[in-house]
């Protein structure tokens, strides 16, 4: 697997040997089984698996949101022992405050910080732009499309400029040309900045078109089933889908995963 | 209206004159207690409803706020306080008046006691029901434990915090009638009590107009509040 040839001094995310556990009605459920990855600095990974895997699991707890009923989760050596405004997450319903207006949202993790608005301001007036959100500033998170309050999620995210991203299924709820659209402009701040980021998702075309390397999980309990490096030309548009590579990978992971796909559906 | 016994329910005219000259009437206290008098009445009774329902305010949201938030206040306070709200506020009277006498305090303190019971109780729930993605998506971004109370939990349970200030005042204006009647001698309880045992029904029924309509303005002005409190709520509603 992956993380054994990979070095662990350098690594931006490790997952050691991880497990999680749920009590749910008194009976134990186990979510993840071992999980073992390890993703370097200005990487973009992505995590594919079918639905109730435990993706959002392992996501929280490398956000810190959890914690692992077994095993470690470092973020530049440094263990995951709460949420930290170094780990920026997007989430899949946005999770917005609706009684700040977007540059309240986008600021918000900058006034926690005690930054200066002189310093700021400039920044979030540059990322609004980037996301193309500088009309809808003083607009309440109400007042949005689904696409947008996903922008504002990233927007407010990318202010912190934090050493890790972690996004999950930040575009699952959103219509297909809108995903595709926020996917380009996922590409395109990623291009800019190559921050690390952990990326979730069921949606294989998604996984192969942003990711440098993507991990499959098995269906539950959740457990690394397969990596791919992704050696598809850099920077990536959503063109990207339509060179041959592209597919033949698609139906290699469509195999790897069908098996798992039947196996979580005759489940309860 | 025949089929009314004589005496008891007076005419819309009757009212309407007594009412009048009650608001309009020279303040000639020997001559009627009804002449001149209703500001005042109306002032005394509004005065211990503002102080009682402020005070049940600031103790109640920020502590329902804190129970619905921390467990460790929650395990603390709440089984006192599910304890207590199931006593009737007139229950809480000979106790009023053991320990405050016959004044403004004691109608204060039942008033602030009925009031507070419905606000803490909805300012708990308030904080209690919030989205788990706010208080991570706070805590991602770093906010401090003071910070979330104040700037996640307490804006999130403002629908909540307002629909107890809502049920808090009405219960306001009638523990102010109970504790005039009983506890001090003003107002317009004391008004429509003492109305009621000289046979001046003409009195009571403007009295009861009076609280209604009192009850209304102060239910409409809580809603202007929060219109004004949170402006956010005003999107995408079509009223
Ligand atoms: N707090 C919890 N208590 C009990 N069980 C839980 C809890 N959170 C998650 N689970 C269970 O753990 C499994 C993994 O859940 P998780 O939300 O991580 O899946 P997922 O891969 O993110 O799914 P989806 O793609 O639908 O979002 C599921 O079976 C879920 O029911
Ligand atoms: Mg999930």
């Amino acid at each position: 697997m992956a993380a054994d040839w990979r070095e662990p001094m350098t690594a931006a995310i490790e997952i050691a040997e991880v497990w999680k556990r749920f009590n749910r009605a008194g009976r134990d459920v186990d979510a993840l089984q071992a999980i073992s990855l390890t993703i370097q600095a200005n990487e973009f990974v992505a995590i594919l698996g079918p639905s109730g895997c435990g993706k959002s699991t392992l996501l929280n707890m490398v956000a810190g949101f959890d914690h692992p009923t077994s095993g470690a989760v470092r973020v530049n050596g440094e263990a995951v022992t709460a949420p930290s405004p170094r780990r920026g997450v997007v989430f899949q319903e946005s999770a917005l405050f609706p009684w700040c207006s977007v540059l309240d949202n986008v600021t918000f993790g900058a006034r926690q910080q005690k930054r200066r608005p002189a310093e700021y301001l400039p920044k979030a007036a540059a990322i609004l732009e980037q996301v193309g959100l500088s009309a809808f500033a003083a607009h309440y998170p109400a007042e949005l499309s689904g696409g947008m309050k996903q922008r504002v999620g990233l927007a407010r995210v990318l202010l912190m400029a934090p050493q890790v991203l972690l996004m999950d299924e930040p575009f699952g709820a959103l219509d297909a040309q809108t995903r595709s659209l926020m996917q380009e402009l996922l590409l395109e701040v990623w291009e800019r900045n190559r921050q690390t980021v952990l990326f979730v998702t069921h949606d294989i075309d998604e996984a192969l078109l942003l990711a440098d390397i993507v991990y499959i999980m098995t269906a539950r309990p959740g457990r690394i089933k397969a990596v791919l490096s992704i050696d598809l030309p850099r920077p990536r548009t959503v063109a990207v889908t339509t060179l041959p590579g592209f597919s033949e990978m698609k139906t290699q992971i469509r195999a790897l995963i069908r098996d798992e796909a039947v196996r979580a559906s005759t489940e309860v | 209206m025949d089929w009314l016994p004589e005496g008891i329910v007076p005419s819309p005219e009757a009212v309407a004159r007594s009412w009048r000259t009650w608001i309009f009437g020279a303040a000639t206290r020997s001559l009627s207690p009804y002449s001149g008098t209703w500001s005042g009445a109306v002032l005394h009774s509004a005065e211990r409803v503002i102080e009682g329902f402020g005070l049940a305010t600031l103790i109640g949201v920020p502590l329902g706020l804190l129970i619905g938030w921390s467990r460790r206040t929650s395990d603390l306070v709440d089984p006192t306080i599910q304890l207590f709200r199931p006593v009737p506020i007139t229950a809480w009277i000979p106790f009023a008046l053991a320990f405050f006498g016959i004044y403004d305090a004691s109608a204060i303190f039942l008033v602030a006691l009925g009031a507070f019971f419905p606000i803490v109780v909805n300012a708990t729930q308030g904080a209690r029901d919030i989205d788990i993605l706010l208080l991570r998506a706070g805590r991602m971004m770093g906010a401090s434990r003071a910070v979330e109370l104040r700037s996640i939990v307490f804006p999130a349970a403002m629908p909540s915090i307002f629909t107890g200030l809502r049920l808090g005042v009405g219960v306001s204006w009638t523990a102010v009638i109970i504790s005039e009647m009983v506890a001090v001698k003003s107002g317009l309880g004391y008004a429509l009590w003492d109305a009621y045992y000289v046979g001046r029904m003409d009195i009571c029924v403007a009295t009861m107009i009076s609280f209604g309509l009192l009850g209304f303005l102060s239910d409409r002005l809580i809603l202007l509040c929060w219109r004004y409190a949170a402006p956010w709520r005003r999107i995408g509603a079509s009223r």
